[in-house]
């Protein structure tokens, strides 16, 4: 079984690019140069002394002693929440704005949800002097506003997204309205491992560092490449992409995805796509997305702004079909429990999306000599505020 | 023959106009088309609403989002419709996102088109390949015309593509921009429509997007077999409401 993209750009029957004829000219310009930008030595070259000097990659990989210990297994967390920005973002932006340059673009746009990705974008663009404007829902923007701040302050446009729900799906839907308004000069950095082929091929290997240093980290710890367990958060499915890709063919890597299940699976707000999806097409791609019977795009709920997207990506779709992925879905409640239970256990204040994944250790069971590690995505700083009032503290 | 090839025969310059089924209510769609066709109208466009219409402006988009509210489903619009033929007798293409389609099952829906008399598709998300491959055979069991756009930056090579695969007519998008009014015409686009009028097509081409007044309707059908009005239409009805259709399509015409 092949997990990659294949060359027409599906995973199984997941991806391609149902896209507007007005987007082709955009996204085979990007189809048919990706590949061999992200090959040149120059292209690579740049992409690693960035990702060392200015983002602090290679990110530890911690073994969480105490965590393990109440657990009765060995986890260990890929610090991703170390990273500049705070999350996984950056390393999908800081490839996406090196490639914009050599594309010649010199206006870049990109939508936000939390604001995470916004501030990986409006940060690249400062790096490069590029323009930036983010798209942002109305609801987003009023809920997010230290990220808000933090985009200005980096120079970007923050524009509110005021059609439809006016949050993340918005803001992706105004964000590709954009690029067909500005075809020539534009470049449109996608947040996540979605979108029309070769976008979640090529988030994917720009987040795969993450997983490539996971392999060399191991072998310092246990003495082998090969966890017995990677398991990562999905919202649309970036940091989860990056931190399986160079095990996806590794048959003894059991891969989990945890998913948010909002209030529950079946409170009518979550976002467990993979429970409540169906075949869809979503942001240019075939995929698993939250719909009615009708084929109308349903607003998902997730106290995780970044987990709270109605789709996954076509890699997770396929992972999920064909078994290859086991999908867990952690309610609001778990994670949040989950998110403190770090803090007091390791002294890391995690992203609540990074939460839902480290929930599931109060779901299943591992063995004593399990080796697991998970994708800590993003730092809680940014959550703060939903800490504080979701906990009184 | 079908209506639309029929249709682009007649010797004369065709107004297409798209209206969002369901807007401003629900059952409005059948005395939309029928008045249409009363003031003169040769092709109608009868947009099938979804929560994501990535082409569209913010028009089309709040009309859209409205006929959902409204309650407007694909089922409901197949049930309008399903005596139209009795009293209509123009072109009339249904133009729609692909994934409300996808989940009708497509071949339910090419199937419920020819039952009712639709002549057409318009599937803007439904890439030319997918179509070529997956679809055609489907289109054409149940006689559908499916058109396709092309925009001042698709290829020759890509337009020539296109022009092979399409039996009715090219749908020429007359700036790169999503759906919406806009003021007139630049040089930029009469050149553009020059160009593709000089390649000599198959198909006839008709002009979408920006469309939204006797002038532009004027200068866009020096250049092409017809023109198509979407959002000034859409947005006529949501001022003056569905009483005064006649007047907006004379404006246009004369
Ligand atoms: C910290 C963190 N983790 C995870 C996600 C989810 O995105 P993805 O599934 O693309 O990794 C986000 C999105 O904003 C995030 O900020």
């Amino acid at each position: 079984m092949n997990y990659n993209v294949n060359e027409k750009g599906y995973y199984g029957e997941f991806g391609g690019a149902f896209i507007p004829e007005m987007l082709y000219p955009n996204v085979e310009e990007l189809r048919q140069n990706y590949l061999k930008v992200m090959e040149e030595p120059e292209f690579k070259k740049e992409f690693n002394q960035l990702l060392k000097d200015y983002v602090g990659r290679p990110s530890p990989l911690y073994f969480a002693k105490r965590l393990s210990d109440k657990y009765n297994t060995k986890i260990y967390l890929k610090r991703e929440d170390l990273n500049h920005t705070g999350a996984h973002k950056i390393n999908n932006t800081i490839g996406q704005i090196l490639m914009a340059k050599r594309l010649g673009k010199t206006r870049i746009i990109a939508e936000t949800g939390a604001g995470q990705h916004g501030v990986a974008t409006a940060t690249v663009c400062a790096l490069m002097g590029l323009e930036c404007i983010v798209y942002m829902g109305e609801i987003d923007i009023a809920r997010q506003a230290p990220n808000v701040a933090r985009m200005k302050m980096l120079g970007a446009t923050v524009v509110p997204a005021k059609s439809g729900s006016r949050t993340l799906k918005d803001a992706t839907n105004e964000a590709i309205r954009d690029w067909i308004n500005n075809p020539v000069n534009t470049h449109y950095i996608i947040g996540s491992a979605i979108g029309p082929h070769p976008y979640p091929d090529m988030v994917t290997r720009f987040q795969s560092v993450i997983s490539e240093e996971i392999k060399l980290q191991l072998i310092e710890h246990e003495d082998r490449e090969n966890p017995d367990y990677v398991v990562a958060c999905i919202g649309g499915g970036s940091n989860a992409a990056g931190t399986y890709y160079h095990f996806l063919h590794e048959e003894n890597v059991n891969i989990i995805a945890v998913e948010a299940a909002g209030l529950g699976v079946d409170s009518g707000e979550s976002a467990a796509t993979s429970v409540l999806g169906k075949e869809g097409i979503i942001h240019g791609c075939k995929t698993m997305l939250m719909q009615t019977e009708d084929g109308q795009i349903t607003e998902p709920y997730s106290i995780s702004a970044g987990l709270d997207y109605p789709g996954v990506g076509p890699m997770h779709a396929h992972l999920c079909k064909t078994g290859r992925a086991e999908f867990m879905a952690i309610t609001d409640n778990d994670a949040m429990n989950a998110g403190l239970e770090l803090c007091k256990l390791e002294g890391i204040i995690p992203a609540i999306e990074s939460s839902h994944a480290l929930a599931i250790f109060e779901h299943k069971t591992f063995k004593p000599d399990d080796v697991i590690v998970l994708s800590l995505s993003g730092r809680g700083d940014k959550d703060l505020q939903n800490y504080i009032d979701y906990f009184k503290i | 023959m079908n209506r639309i090839n029929q249709k682009l025969q007649e010797d004369k310059k065709l107004l297409s106009i798209y209206f969002t089924a369901g807007y401003p209510n629900i059952n409005d769609t059948v005395s939309i088309i029928q008045d249409l066709e009363k003031s003169g109208v040769d092709m109608i466009e009868i947009g099938l609403p979804f929560s994501d219409p990535l082409a569209d402006g913010p028009t089309i988009q709040a009309s859209s989002t409205q006929a959902l509210k409204n309650g407007m489903t694909t089922k409901i619009l197949f049930d309008q419709l399903k005596d139209i033929r009795k009293t209509v007798n123009i072109p009339l293409i249904i133009m729609g996102y692909f994934n409300p389609i996808l989940q009708y099952g497509v071949e339910a829906f090419c199937k419920q088109c020819q039952e009712i008399g639709i002549d057409g598709l318009i599937i803007p998300d439904l890439p030319v390949d997918v179509y070529h491959e997956d679809y055609k055979a489907i289109f054409e069991k149940y006689g559908l015309i499916n058109v396709f756009l092309i925009t001042p930056q698709t290829s020759e090579e890509r337009i020539r593509y296109i022009d092979s695969i399409s039996n009715g007519f090219i749908y020429m998008v007359s700036s790169a921009s999503t759906t919406g009014a806009k003021e007139g015409f630049q040089d930029e686009q009469t050149t553009y429509f020059e160009r593709i009028g000089n390649m000599n097509l198959k198909n006839p081409q008709i002009v979408g997007f920006g469309i939204s007044n006797h002038q532009t309707f004027t200068q866009a059908t020096q250049y092409a077999k017809g023109a198509i009005i979407g959002s000034a239409f859409v947005k006529h009805v949501s001022n003056e409401g569905v009483n005064t259709i006649d007047k907006f399509i004379q404006g246009i015409l004369n």
